[in-house]
């Protein structure tokens, strides 16, 4: 793609030096006179972010661990430290915490460009699975990092992810363990999360390099996904796309700073101002925002699939998630590359979109939360005005004989005309038998919006009846609900659907639009032609 | 098809506003404090007369473990002191305020308001000729003292319950300021055995006894009001400070940092369209 090096060594110690280590021409080669085809938009400067980001959290990193201790009694107090006592301490934490999020924010427009532009296809199968590796990596080193200032979030989350993988078989157990250090979250664990949270950056910087040179050997696909023709259809890298992403790159540093000065938390849990306490489960353990998605997924199994339970199946479906985005140059089948010519394949694509963001915001919400309802929450209450009231002990042999002895007990006072009976159990296998004889039965039905205002409606249905009733029974009607963990359920089906369904069969079928002659055919004499 | 989609979110986000459980704590109201906007600063005044109510009523049980009393001192903090030439007499003297122009930072260590607040506090101690443990006047260099010796002290004195850290209390705490503003006003009088009821609080009911009352810290300003509200105000100010005593460098220098990153991005925009003025794409 690049073609023969075009670089002239100008002087005398260039010319040493490029015969001998040819750096100045490598450098030269792959972000000068790279060519770079002219109709890039937007979409295509957050690769420069991402290197930007990378860079950042590498440089803020290092200084932050001179400073962090990586001791569960001191890494919170040490965090501490940095922000309060270390010169400009606060501004260090806050990019590097601040840089994750959005060092994510860029890697997902990112992926969403490729996937819209099928930057994926032949011949960038390579260069797309080594962007799955980063960002695979940057998910390990995200969590990893997440555990280090050993605040609630920190510790609880650690704990729910190596615990997940305690639930693959045979070995989840052993791997589980390994990972920890011990059986579970402690020390160990702490001081291996920071040796590998220190390494894996460098890793990703290997596979950055990888990612790069996959790129210029394939060069860079473009919105047309057609083909660049001929030299007219480019510009040299320098100074065209450079200042291109500069320009970028000052608007997405406008975005990171107000994060860092005005909202350094936002992003945040409040929970992880908290010291980690093993004693004490947070109300909610939920990862940052960037993982909500997968979150979401993991949660979404809450069955059992035949032998596989619950736990492995959302562990699977979380990590097929990921694992789904290495094949798809082989699930997608369109010959066509940029959706912006596979009409249909760009609804699919935008509800694709839609749906990641609405799994995230199913991550973030308990999942026992009701959306919808088909009805009320109502409750029956009855009760026996007037009538004599009774009470005789229940004594079963052993516990357990009790719910036997207590049924019969119930059985003879119904068969002797009581209108009521009650039954308290005051032991294992002790109780006592209310009856009510004669009188009338009442029955009151009760509604309310959540079970909450239920309990509260009973309560005061009871109040208001007070001393006419010596007691009540209540039952409880729950209408069909649609809950977050429904909505995860379908997200997560439309979200597998998508890769391993509408992309293989929608390939075969779909009637691609037409290519302007602008873009299909070459730049001749250099006239403005398309739109940028 | 987008059309459909957004109905449909849009019903969801409906349902899940009506689906919140009523048994969760209730959500707290803005409380308008100085440092809320992205230009706010801290109100010192108040921070000064929060760090008293602190000391006089919070610090019996809660402790602030990650601040010394340096702290109090240091740029940003509600005892800087600085050199100032007093208008009547034309000699410099020392004020323990930022000055509205002018005026030299005096370095912590000189700063005898800070030193006074420390020396003050009894700490214990080793001492360094016999080894033993004793009693000795603070130093600024001292954390703020503790109430309780470690946290299974805590709980035996306060039923079982243990008083938390405040360090960084509002960060720690959804709401933040807000939230301790609401919980220290939101007492309703009725308690329930040892807890008490309190509406603000996860499940409503808190072991710690409302602390404040009209006039149990004595303010030395008359035009103060001792009342609960102007004390909850004043000490969730204080809080607000310790959790983050770099917010005012810190929205200062965010404005240079932006302004200057908007001049680049200009600037950066034009040499981007300069470089492709000739060039179709």
């Amino acid at each position: 793609m690049s073609g023969p090096s075009t670089y002239e060594p100008k002087t005398a110690f260039t010319r040493w030096l490029d015969r001998r280590l040819p750096i100045v021409r490598l450098g030269y080669d792959s972000f000068v006179a790279y060519p770079t085809p002219r109709n890039l938009n937007y979409w295509w400067t957050f690769g420069a972010m991402l290197s930007l980001c990378l860079v950042v959290q590498i440089i803020t990193g290092v200084v932050l661990a001179m400073h962090y201790v990586p001791h569960i009694d001191m890494a919170f107090a040490s965090v501490q430290r940095i922000e309060r006592d270390v010169p400009f301490g606060w501004l260090i934490q806050n990019m590097h915490a601040v840089g994750a999020s959005m060092f994510f924010l860029a890697v997902y427009i990112h992926m969403f460009r490729g996937l819209y532009y099928g930057s994926y296809k032949a011949p960038r199968e390579l260069l797309w699975i080594l962007g799955c590796v980063i960002y695979l990596l940057m998910v390990a080193t995200a969590f990893l990092g997440y555990t280090l200032p050993w605040g609630q979030m920190s510790f609880w989350g650690a704990t729910v992810i190596t615990n997940l993988l305690g639930a693959l078989p045979l070995i989840g157990e052993p791997i589980k363990n390994w990972l920890m250090g011990g059986f579970s979250v402690d020390q160990p664990t702490l001081n291996r999360f920071f040796s590998l949270h220190y390494l894996l950056p460098f890793v990703i910087a290997g596979v950055v390099a990888l990612h790069v040179w996959a790129l210029h050997e394939a060069g860079q696909n473009n919105p047309a996904g057609v083909d660049v023709k001929s030299k007219a259809d480019t510009v040299p890298f320098t100074p065209h796309a450079t200042m291109k992403d500069l320009f970028a790159m000052g608007l997405f540093l406008i975005l990171f700073a107000t994060f860092i000065f005005y909202m350094p938390d936002a992003l945040g849990h409040a929970d992880n101002f908290i010291p980690a306490n093993p004693l004490q489960t947070p109300p909610e353990i939920v990862p940052e925002w960037y993982l909500l998605p997968f979150y979401a997924i993991l949660r979404a199994i809450d069955f059992n699939i035949g032998p596989i339970d619950s736990k492995l199946g959302g562990v699977l479906a979380m990590f097929a998630a990921i694992g789904v985005l290495f094949i798809l140059p082989w699930l997608d089948t369109s010959r066509v590359r940029s959706m912006r010519y596979r009409p249909i394949a760009r609804q699919f694509f935008l509800i694709f979109v839609v749906v990641c963001i609405f799994l995230g915001w199913c991550g973030g919400q308990n999942p026992g939360n009701i959306l919808a309802k088909a009805g009320p929450f109502s409750a029956t209450l009855e009760w026996v005005e007037g009538g004599t009231v009774s009470q005789a002990p229940i004594q079963a042999a052993g516990e357990s004989q009790w719910q036997e002895a207590a049924d019969t007990a119930e059985a003879a006072a119904r068969e002797q005309g009581a209108t009521m009976t009650a039954v308290n159990r005051t032991g294992a296998s002790t109780g006592s038998l209310r009856t009510v004889a004669g009188g009338a039965v009442q029955s009151r039905v009760v509604t309310a919006e959540t079970v909450d205002a239920l309990e509260t409606a009973i309560g005061a249905a009871k109040v208001e009846v007070g001393q006419a009733a010596p007691f009540f029974t209540v039952e409880r009607r729950l209408p069909p609900t649609f809950t977050v963990t429904n909505l995860s359920q379908v997200l997560t089906l439309y979200y597998f659907l998508f890769f391993l369904v509408i992309l293989p069969l929608l390939g075969l079928r779909e009637k691609p639009g037409r290519v302007p002659d602008t873009i299909a055919k070459p730049v001749i004499d250099g006239k403005a032609q398309g739109a940028s | 098809m987008l059309r459909a989609l957004t109905a449909a979110a849009a019903v969801f986000v409906l349902g899940a506003g009506v689906a919140f459980a009523a048994g969760k704590a209730e959500h707290p109201h803005d409380h308008a404090f100085s440092f809320d906007s992205p230009v706010g600063s801290y109100d010192m005044a108040a921070v000064q007369r929060g760090f008293q109510v602190y000391q006089q009523v919070c610090a019996s049980c809660h402790s602030m473990d990650h601040l010394s009393y340096r702290h109090l001192g240091e740029q940003g903090g509600p005892f800087a002191a600085y050199m100032v030439r007093s208008h009547d007499t034309g000699e410099m003297e020392m004020v323990v305020r930022r000055p509205e122009h002018g005026g030299t930072f005096v370095d912590v260590t000189e700063n005898p308001w800070v030193r006074q607040i420390a020396s003050e506090q009894t700490i214990t101690a080793v001492d360094p000729n016999s080894g033993q443990l004793t009693d000795r006047p603070g130093r600024i260099s001292d954390r703020f003292r503790r109430p309780f010796p470690n946290e299974i002290a805590a709980r035996a004195s306060n039923g079982g319950a243990y008083p938390v850290d405040l360090s960084v209390i509002t960060s720690a705490r959804h709401g933040g300021a807000d939230y301790i503003y609401a919980l220290l006003t939101g007492y309703t009088g009725e308690s329930q055995g040892l807890l008490y009821e309190n509406p603000y609080f996860p499940g409503h009911l808190i072991a710690m006894p409302p602390p404040l009352g009209e006039g149990v810290v004595p303010y030395t300003d008359p035009n103060t009001p001792q009342t609960v509200e102007q004390y909850a105000a004043d000490v969730t100010h204080f809080l607000q400070w310790a959790a983050d005593p770099h917010m005012e460098e810190r929205k200062r220098l965010g404005i240079v940092v932006l302004g200057f990153l908007l001049v680049l991005t200009a600037l950066l925009y034009f040499a981007y369209k300069q470089v492709w003025r000739n060039e179709s794409h």
